[in-house]
């Protein structure tokens, strides 16, 4: 943990931020430059950010899941928009896409590519985190002090 | 048919079911099975051996036209109610002799698995379903014969047994595939007729040795006979089955198989006759040196399969003859010895002939089995066994030039037989008790007397009365072989001729066999052969195992020798040689040219990269080195952004940003960089570096004096709206076009970071796993030496 008042101050109000700008990166991402990728690092980077100030244990009551559960759901969102649309009689991995009339919101144009960038995502903080909380469980170092 | 093997494997299925169901009495349940599909064999009996083999077709895999085509004719029949027949003693006997092991149900699996298997191979007529159906019986032998598989010995017999009938598998694939490619067809009914053709192509005699290869391997020719004597570390009755009854006798029946298509031939007649005849002689003998019953029915059983080849080598009428006749007889005695071999080692705790004797009184029932079966085997009048001997005989009498020789070597062979024979079928139960047995004999269950009993039986009618098969089964057999259909009679009496003359000689040397067994055991001739065919070859094979496993780990060592600065020099070197080397040699012509404006900032960005580079070099501190390079890799970021690469930056940034946490996770754990390396070697890293830089350098520039091709692009951007419904190309690309692409790379990504979990989470020392692997090798290839000495 960096024991930096500074840091620690600017990560409370910089997380929750990184983590919406994520979302708002996987949601754009499929007209503007953005998706699921990008959005994964960007949220996996916020993660990080509060594993530095906040210590691995903390950082994991937080997240609630386990890391590698993240890359379980991501592989089985990414793998289920496949066979998806294999159940709809399509070849494996063709987008499927609906128009949405909801109340509120609006006209929605959504597309099971998202199901799958979302995947993409999952697996990329996933990976990210794993790696990040192995190595300071087994060498409790620059976070863990 | 079809439905015939598919029962079997339904049998495999449900097998653990009935045995809890069942109890100690599945063996009785189970056997049924195999009965009923024994039944419908039989039932096909007038049709086959009037001469209409039986051919059924379904569809499996059209779009390679490979169809599920069965084929039933003489020689398959015999084959199926062999393997069917037998496998239903078995079946009871097994479910006696392992009634009180915890996983007779496992048993039962791998039993009928290897049963389906045996019985699709010996009707599958497609040259693909026969294929599949050999490999399977190869695994199901390896999985049976480590069944004990807590024991290192049956471990060790499994492997011996999966390497060598699976390495002759690989060569019988090969040969197969060339051999339709030559005839044009892949199903065997089909080939028949094409002998002629094959045998003049060029191919044929890759053919012939690729398909030797399988067979031999399969059914223990010299010099691969080794597996089979150690395979019985498993159960009995899978020695029973598999290793003297059926699986063996699968090359056998391969080629016999092929007999019309590569047989006839000098190379084909000479191979098979010369290893077939050796294997048998060296066998015969080699039996004798042996107490364990099992490894004296084990060594017998290569004997017969000697014989047997080398019979097809000779491919005559009378050969073939006897080789079909001889098939039965072996399976009906070989299958009741072992059965009785395990019964005995059952009831009394050894088989050790040294330590047995005098069991007529505790085990009369499994006596009578063992006698019946005992005495065909030696080829005694009235038994089946002397048929077989006396077919054999004629068989060699009208080889021609070579029948003097053939004929004194079978004489040899069988009579060492006559002595085996005798020793395992009789010696345990004549005398007095020798010692105290480790248990009480007594008389084993009904279910595992009842098979040898049965089948001595059928060896004393096949012998009193052969036209029970001869006129009908075996007849029809033969033709299958020769594809030419002639009378075949079999008779105990042929009158007094040379074959007979022949036997009476085996039997006088059979007897004194038989009478100075223990003091012949001890002379150095026996000695040596043990030595020289018993041990030998066994040991070169695990010799040359342990030496492969050795090389591989020294090579290892050399190649991943842990140190990170070699690997990157190992890279980097490859890189420079293979990419220079395909630069130099597709001759493009190599020129410098300058973008036409550089503008100040992207000068200045060049500038810190080289800088941060220069930097990263020269400094002794890994945590300068680190942010160093994060300089230079932000500079590239901010690059892609200047040049209209957007997504490509963000991600740059990102990863960049992750990586340097990630590294200075780890480097406050490392050392500093200590002292320098050599000066020789520091040069030399820097000419690779520098050669690398180069080389890329040089690359960039041909690649933008090379007019871009925008056909891709276009068609990215043409379509990524209206097909894809985004557009940002990229995106679209990563998720939609090249989706399977992502799918592929996160799969990575995923291992991993399962990766780095594994290895953080692995206790911190050295794994002896090798070293103790090739130590125990040494110590089980002495403890063989001691215990065969």
């Amino acid at each position: 943990m960096l024991y930096s008042l500074i840091l620690r101050v600017a990560a409370r109000v910089l997380v929750p931020l990184l983590l919406l700008f994520s979302l708002f990166m996987l949601l754009r991402g499929h007209n503007l430059p953005g998706g699921g990728f990008v959005g994964g690092l960007v949220a996996a980077s916020a993660f990080v950010l509060y594993v530095l100030t906040a210590g691995v244990h903390e950082s994991r009551s937080v997240l609630r899941v386990e890391a590698h559960t993240l890359l379980g759901v991501g592989l089985v969102c990414a793998y289920g928009t496949g066979v998806f649309a294999m159940v709809l009689g399509e070849p494996f991995l063709t987008s499927l896409w609906v128009d949405l009339h909801l109340p509120v919101l609006g006209h929605l144009h959504l597309g099971s590519t998202l199901l799958f960038d979302i995947g993409v995502m999952l697996v990329v903080i996933g990976t990210v985190l794993l790696m990040v909380f192995s190595v300071e469980d087994r060498l409790p170092g620059l976070a863990e002090e | 048919m079809l439905l015939a093997v598919l029962s079997i494997f339904a049998g495999a299925a449900l097998a653990p079911l009935l045995v809890r169901l069942f109890g100690r009495a599945s063996g009785w349940v189970l056997g049924l099975l195999p009965l009923g599909v024994f039944a419908y064999f039989v039932r096909q009996w007038p049709h086959v051996t009037h001469g209409e083999p039986l051919r059924q077709t379904y569809q499996w895999v059209p779009s390679l036209d490979i169809p599920l085509s069965f084929y039933l004719d003489g020689l398959s029949l015999l084959f199926a109610l062999l393997v069917t027949g037998i496998g239903t003693l078995i079946v009871v006997y097994a479910g006696a002799y392992l009634a009180h092991h915890d996983q007779l149900g496992r048993f039962y699996v791998q039993l009928f698995s290897f049963m389906g298997a045996m019985l699709g191979l010996v009707v599958a007529d497609n040259v693909f379903l026969f294929f599949v159906f050999f490999e399977l019986t190869s695994l199901a032998s390896y999985l049976l014969i480590g069944f004990y598989h807590t024991e290192e010995e049956s471990r060790r017999a499994a492997r011996k047994a999966l390497v060598v009938t699976g390495g002759g598998g690989l060569a019988l694939l090969a040969g197969l595939v060339l051999l339709g490619e030559v005839a044009g067809t892949w199903e065997f009914s089909q080939m028949l007729d094409l002998g002629a053709t094959v045998q003049e192509h060029p191919y044929y005699l890759a053919i012939f040795v690729l398909v030797c290869a399988g067979a031999f391997t399969k059914s223990a020719q010299f010099p691969f006979h080794f597996w089979l004597p150690a395979a019985m570390a498993g159960p009995t009755p899978v020695s029973a089955y598999l290793h003297s009854a059926t699986m063996v006798k699968a090359g056998v029946f391969l080629l016999a198989r092929l007999h019309p298509v590569l047989g006839g031939t000098t190379l084909w007649t000479g191979t098979l006759g010369v290893v077939g005849g050796f294997t048998m002689l060296m066998s015969a003998w080699l039996a004798l040196r042996y107490t364990d019953l099992k490894q004296i029915l084990a060594y017998t059983t290569v004997m017969v399969l000697g014989l047997l080849t080398m019979l097809l080598g000779i491919g005559t009428k009378t050969a073939i003859k006897a080789m079909v006749t001889f098939t039965v007889v072996h399976a009906l005695y070989k299958g009741g010895l072992f059965m009785m071999a395990g019964s005995i080692d059952h009831e009394t705790g050894t088989r050790d002939l040294l330590e047995l004797g005098g069991l007529r009184g505790a085990m009369p029932w499994t006596m009578a089995g063992g006698v019946a079966t005992g005495l065909s085997m030696a080829g005694l009048p009235p038994l089946f066994g002397f048929i077989g001997k006396e077919v054999t005989y004629e068989a060699a009498l009208h080889a021609g030039t070579w029948g003097p020789l053939i004929l004194g070597v079978s004489v040899l062979a069988n009579a060492a037989l006559v002595g085996s024979g005798l020793l395992v079928g009789l010696q345990p139960f004549l005398g007095e008790v020798k010692g105290a047995f480790t248990r009480e004999p007594h008389e084993a269950p009904i279910g595992m007397w009842a098979g040898p009993l049965l089948l001595g039986g059928l060896g004393l009618a096949f012998g009193v009365y052969p036209a029970f098969i001869d006129h009908s089964l075996l007849q029809a057999a033969r033709a299958g072989i020769l594809q030419e259909s002639a009378e075949l009679h079999l008779a105990l009496w042929h009158g007094f001729n040379t074959a007979l003359m022949a036997s009476l000689v085996t039997f006088a040397l059979g007897f004194s066999i038989y009478a100075y067994w223990s003091g012949l055991r001890a002379t150095g001739f026996m000695k040596g052969l043990g030595t020289l065919f018993g041990r030998g070859p066994g040991q070169v094979f695990e010799q040359g195992l342990y030496g492969t496993v050795r090389a591989s780990h020294r090579l290892t060592r050399l190649v991943q020798n842990g140190r990170f600065r070699w690997y990157l020099f190992a890279t980097f070197l490859a890189i420079f040689v293979l990419v220079g080397g395909g630069l130099f040699t597709s001759g493009s012509t190599v020129g410098f040219s300058i973008a036409e404006e550089v503008t100040y900032y992207e000068a200045g960005l060049a500038g810190l990269i080289v800088l941060a580079a220069g930097v990263a070099v020269r400094t002794h501190d890994r945590f300068v080195a680190i942010l160093a390079l994060s300089v230079g890799g932000y500079g590239v970021a901010l690059i892609y952004l200047l040049f209209g690469a957007p997504d490509l930056a963000m991600t740059q940034f990102a990863v960049e940003t992750l990586t340097l946490i990630l590294l200075v996770i780890v480097i406050v754990h490392l050392p500093g960089i200590q002292g320098e390396e050599p000066i020789g070697v520091r040069l030399r890293d820097g000419l690779v570096a520098l050669g690398c830089g180069a080389l890329l350098t040089t690359i960039m520039s041909i690649i933008i004096r090379t007019p871009l091709d925008m056909e891709v692009s276009n068609y990215l951007s043409s379509r990524s709206y209206t097909e894809a419904e985004g557009h940002n190309i990229v995106n679209v690309i990563l998720v939609d076009f090249r989706g399977l692409d992502t799918m592929g790379e996160i799969t990575v990504l995923a291992i991993a970071a399962i990766g780095v979990y594994v290895l953080m989470r692995m206790p911190r020392q050295r794994t002896p796993a090798l070293t103790t692997e090739a130590s125990a090798g040494e110590k089980a290839t002495s403890s063989e030496d001691g215990s065969s000495a």
